[in-house]
């Protein structure tokens, strides 16, 4: 028999049944449905948790102090503080794989200025940093060389502070004091929003790190260094340059330990990543239990239906249809009934995400790849469940069939 | 005109059921030349069904030989079997067993779809050609509930005529039908017959057999009479007679 006929032989059964045929499907339907979503929305939070990584900065490598090993007992990351300015002219000197390079010197406490007063965190840091956080201002400038060279007291601000000190006015070129330090505010950040571990990245001051330094902080240590690698590709060269150049400016023996710790964007991804992955897998087998269920349903439907058509599969049998052709009939009935219930499995996984997304801030995403495979899935079970009742009808005495009452 | 298209030879067909063996069918030995139109009449339960089931190759017989068209089929695979029922067998059952909700066209196709060596290569055509033939050509696209029972067992003979078959079997074909479709029904297998196409049909109704040539009789699965019929009964000019009767 030809496949024309073939399907058409099927649709026409499917269609006879309507009710029955939407119901059996229904079990395919609902579990592509709920495959497609748990996929999507584990995708979608994985997706987020990229995204607020990325929002560090590009290519972004970071380089902790610490990690000090004096006589045998290791102190852990940050248990000597001794990064200084000259580490990072160092590198900046030095460094071919790395872009740009800023320190950071972590300072904060009550800030005064326009409303009232905001307790938030400053940061001291060079000119270039935004270009590594990968940050644009909002409005104003943001200091200059020049002023990390005469430790000018000017102040870039974050959103949050902005709407705390100034709700009402414009900040640029309003004097604010950072613990009685007096500031002129030079710039507006633009807003970065929430950070990967669920922090305010708004919530800060950028001032020049020398400033921080001397007038802050008060002391000669910075709190760690960040740069950016040339491109994503280096950055495993451009780490591995930095840990030559780091450990040359600290003096430190072939034998001995580094005396900090470099990490880049891509181990900070993985680790949190890693998380929601865990969180894909499992809601998407759990949905992967009601796609069996489905075709469960399905065979046993066939099964009902190859009782109910016996007399069918007899006239068949005795105008010359061959086994295979009895058992190709009711399989491929199997596999349009199950594709079909994929096709609508897909749309109402669409229609899903559409209105979760809406509603909810769970940013779900269908990826190509998981609708092909889904719909691989379905068809698979319908070959899989619909060939024992094929099989059975297909096995039939051609005179018993007929005979069946 | 007389080449061999059955032989059977020491026949037999033995059900097991539950644990009391049946013997439907004991030593049967019959030929039957082309052309030629049988009836197998019998009581029920003589075996007239069993032997009609084992020469249409809807069933295997326990022991003996079959010879159809000179092929020994005891030796065929059950694919075999199949393209032999396609091929060279037309069968008629006394109910019908057209496929429901499918209209009488594409019961007609049904074998042409079977077809693997497609001997006839306009499908559709020729189920027209067919149904024309049994005089249905105004109803081919009519559903089965839709046709009296003489309608639905012509739309049954043109399926069993479509694939061009030297054999045509009958198992009881006006077994549901009043006298009048009955005889119309035998005008039908009468003019076939007369095309050449051998005829094999079971029925008890021995008014019905002398429209054949030849009456075979079973009596607890032997055949116990095997005779030609001298004075053929015409089925056509006896259907003009009883319609009068009926307008009277």
């Amino acid at each position: 028999m030809q496949i024309k006929n073939i399907l058409k032989v099927a649709f026409k059964s499917i269609l006879k049944s309507r009710m029955r045929s939407l119901l059996t499907a229904l079990g395919i339907i609902i579990g592509v449905a709920a495959v497609i979503v748990m996929v999507a929305i584990g995708d979608g939070a994985q997706r987020q948790v990229e995204e607020r990584i990325a929002s560090l900065g590009s290519n972004l490598l970071v380089i902790f102090p610490g990690a000090s090993n004096m006589g045998g007992i290791n102190r852990g990351a940050g248990s000597i503080n001794r990064f200084t300015m000259e580490d990072v002219k160092r590198i900046q000197d030095e460094a071919t794989l790395i872009k740009a390079v800023s320190p950071v010197v972590r300072s904060g406490g009550q800030v005064i200025g326009g409303v009232g007063n905001w307790s938030t965190q400053v940061l001291g840091v060079a000119p270039n940093y935004l270009e590594i956080r990968d940050w644009p201002l909002a409005e104003g400038d943001f200091f200059t060389e020049k002023d990390m060279l005469s430790n000018a007291k000017v102040a870039v601000l974050g959103k949050t502070v902005v709407t705390n000190l100034f709700p009402n006015e414009d900040p640029v070129g309003q004097q604010i004091r950072i613990r009685n330090v007096p500031f002129k505010v030079i710039g507006v950040l633009s807003s970065k929003g929430q950070g990967g571990m669920g922090n305010d990245n708004d919530d800060i001051i950028l001032a020049p790190a020398t400033t921080v330094l001397y007038r802050l902080s008060g002391g000669r240590y910075i709190s760690y260094i960040q740069a950016s690698a040339v491109s994503t590709q280096l950055i495993q060269a451009a780490q591995d340059e930095l840990t030559r150049i780091m450990r040359e400016a600290h003096h430190l023996n072939p034998g001995e330990d580094d005396d900090f710790t470099i990490r880049n964007q891509a181990d900070i991804t993985e680790a949190a990543t890693e998380t929601s992955k865990i969180l894909t897998i499992l809601l998407a087998s759990v949905a992967g239990v009601s796609l069996i269920v489905g075709g469960i349903g399905i065979m046993n439907i066939m099964l009902v239906s190859v009782t109910e058509r016996t007399r069918e599969i007899g006239i068949r049998l005795s105008v010359g249809a061959r086994t295979s052709d009895i058992m190709f009939q009711f399989l491929t009935e199997a596999v349009v009934l199950s594709l079909a219930g994929g096709i609508i499995g897909v749309l109402v996984a669409f229609g899903a995400i559409f209105i979760l997304n809406d509603y909810s801030d769970l940013a779900a995403f269908i990826k190509p790849e998981i609708i092909i495979l889904a719909f691989g899935f379905a068809g698979a079970i319908g070959i899989f469940f619909g060939f024992y009742p094929a099989r059975k009808a297909a096995q039939l005495n051609p005179i018993d069939a007929l005979r069946y009452e | 005109m007389d080449r061999t298209i059955i032989e059977l030879k020491d026949l037999t067909k033995t059900y097991i059921v539950g644990e009391i063996e049946v013997h439907a069918l004991k030593s049967i030995n019959l030929t039957i030349r082309e052309g030629e139109f049988v009836a197998i009449m019998g009581a029920s339960g003589s075996g007239k069904s069993t032997l009609l089931n084992l020469i249409g190759c809807l069933d295997q017989p326990t022991s003996g030989e079959y010879l159809l068209d000179g092929i020994n089929t005891s030796k065929l695979s059950k694919n075999e079997y199949a393209h032999i029922r396609n091929q060279k067998i037309g069968f008629v059952f006394q109910g019908y067993n057209l496929l429901a909700r499918t209209t009488a066209i594409e019961n007609v196709e049904l074998p042409l779809m079977y077809d693997r060596a497609r001997r006839i290569k306009d499908p559709l055509k020729k189920a027209v050609e067919v149904l024309d033939r049994v005089g249905l050509s105004d109803r081919i696209y009519h559903i089965p509930n839709q046709l009296s029972g003489g309608q639905q067992q012509r739309v049954a003979i043109a399926r069993a005529l479509v694939n061009e078959p030297s054999l045509i079997l009958a198992d009881e074909p006006t077994g549901n039908l009043d006298s009048v479709m009955s005889v119309d029904v035998f005008s039908l297998f009468q003019k076939l017959n007369d095309e050449g196409i051998t005829v094999v049909l079971v029925t008890h109704e021995r008014d019905f057999a002398n429209f054949a040539k030849r009456i075979v009789e079973l009596k607890d699965g032997r055949i116990t009479k095997d005779f030609a019929i001298k004075d053929r009964l015409l089925a056509e000019e006896k259907y003009k007679k009883l319609l009068e009767e009926v307008d009277d």
